[in-house]
């Protein structure tokens, strides 16, 4: 049996972690909220976009001036895979997650004779495809140094996106994040954005009949490459929620583990403290006896 | 007729406005326009320049720096690239976004290159109509 001091330092050294796992726990609640605000306030603008793109779209897909970047490269050899993590670990699954999605993604893709470029946002991912893909992958974008996801920080990945697809590295561009659902449920995702997709917008348009100004097709020229920063950055807002969604559910359970194992370890302790009185007295008795 | 429309005023990282309007003044690519309740549905994108919202009684003047917007009989809404109150547009900000803009005109290609001259021929033009 393990001797009182040293159930006693093991005890004291659980109580810290409970103290940090706890203090983490609430640290992402108030980075949540933060990142969950910060996901609302992009939203409006994201779905207007999205709304006004889809009407031009449906409009433009069929003619033959439609912009590349809607119509795409004409084939599918190979595919521009952006997979955003976060920076930080300690977050439970999320980043496996989504590096797994991926995987599967690039698995798939290899099978069928396609060649694969990865470009990796967040350090996490990083580690975790590089080993296996090391080889296909072409740049990495630290955020470390970026304490709030701006839209300045979409827009520069989307420039470097954009400027590849011209010059024709890649013919297919698909972003991997984590959709935040809930605190306890996010869900990896992969978004196609070159060429660009539209759910349809459905029963909330009655597409009116706008007048363009330039032209139909300038605007959707001018229109398709923002979209793409934007959904880049809802992608970014998103993972940043569902990052400290998954880190406080993974901390509370840390912290709820650690008191487990402070009571069953305290009750050794008290089990092994009491044994040990016993046995001085059965000493002390005996000893009596024997004179 | 009705005499307002809705307005909503929002940039990728948040919403700027939404409010009630009689008359919205807007800087369109190839010139200024107002749009009123009932105009005929319309897009447009923006060139840098003063969003002025007219609510009846005052009017709000907010700062864009290109973007596009959309006009329907029940309302206007602008999607900005970036925004900002009026008084919050200062020559640090501006000035970040012209040398952005010629910068882009530095690498600009044959095709570009005329919308990268107007971009900062328009950044200068708003700068100097705010007096900065």
């Amino acid at each position: 049996m393990a001797n009182l001091k040293d159930l006693k330092t093991r005890i004291e050294s659980v109580k810290s972690t409970r103290k940090i796992t706890k203090a983490m726990q609430m640290v992402a609640a108030a980075k949540l909220r933060r990142a969950q605000e910060a996901a609302e306030a992009a939203r409006p603008y994201a779905q207007q976009m999205n709304a006004v793109l889809g009407n031009l779209a449906k409009g433009a897909a069929n003619s033959p001036t439609a912009p590349r970047l809607l119509a795409g490269s004409g084939k599918d050899d190979v595919h521009l895979l952006i997979v955003a993590t976060s920076e930080r670990g300690l977050c439970g699954g999320f980043n496996s997650s989504i590096v797994k999605l991926a995987r599967l993604k690039i698995a798939e893709l290899l099978a069928d004779g396609k060649s694969v470029k990865i470009i990796t946002v967040g350090k996490k991912g990083r580690e975790q495809l590089k080993r296996e893909f090391g080889d296909n992958m072409i740049k990495h974008v630290d955020m470390s140094d970026v304490k709030n996801v701006g839209y300045v920080n979409a827009q520069e990945i989307a420039t470097d996106v954009l400027a590849r697809f011209d010059a024709a590295e890649y013919d297919v561009a698909t972003v991997f994040f984590s959709r935040f659902r809930t605190v306890m449920e996010q869900t990896p995702t992969a978004q196609q954005l070159i060429p660009a997709v539209f759910e349809d917008a459905g029963e909330d348009t009655v597409a009116p009949n706008y007048d363009y100004e330039p032209d139909e097709d300038a605007i959707l020229a001018d229109l398709l490459p923002r979209s793409v920063a934007t959904q880049i950055f809802t992608a970014l807002l998103e993972n940043g929620a569902s990052e400290q969604g998954a880190r406080m559910s993974a901390m509370d359970s840390a912290t709820r583990n650690a008191g487990d194992m402070i009571d069953a370890l305290t009750i050794q302790y008290n089990r092994s403290r009491q044994a040990a009185i016993t046995n001085e007295l059965i000493e002390i008795i005996s000893g009596a006896e024997a004179l | 007729m009705a005499d307002t429309m809705t307005f909503d005023l929002v940039s990728p990282e948040r919403k700027l406005a939404s409010v009630e309007a009689t008359s919205v003044n807007i800087p369109g690519m190839e010139g200024d326009l107002t749009a009123m309740p009932n105009h005929a549905a319309f897009l447009t994108t923006l060139r840098p320049g003063v969003v002025k919202v007219n609510n009846g009684n005052d009017v709000t003047e907010y700062v864009v720096t290109g973007g596009f917007a959309e006009i329907a009989a029940e309302g206007t809404s602008v999607l900005a690239e970036q925004a900002m109150p009026k008084d919050e547009a200062t020559a640090e900000v501006l000035g970040g976004v012209l040398s952005a803009a010629e910068a882009a005109l530095e690498i600009a290609v044959e095709d570009t290159k005329t919308a990268a001259a107007q971009r900062v021929n328009d950044m200068k033009t708003l700068m100097g109509q705010l007096g900065l």
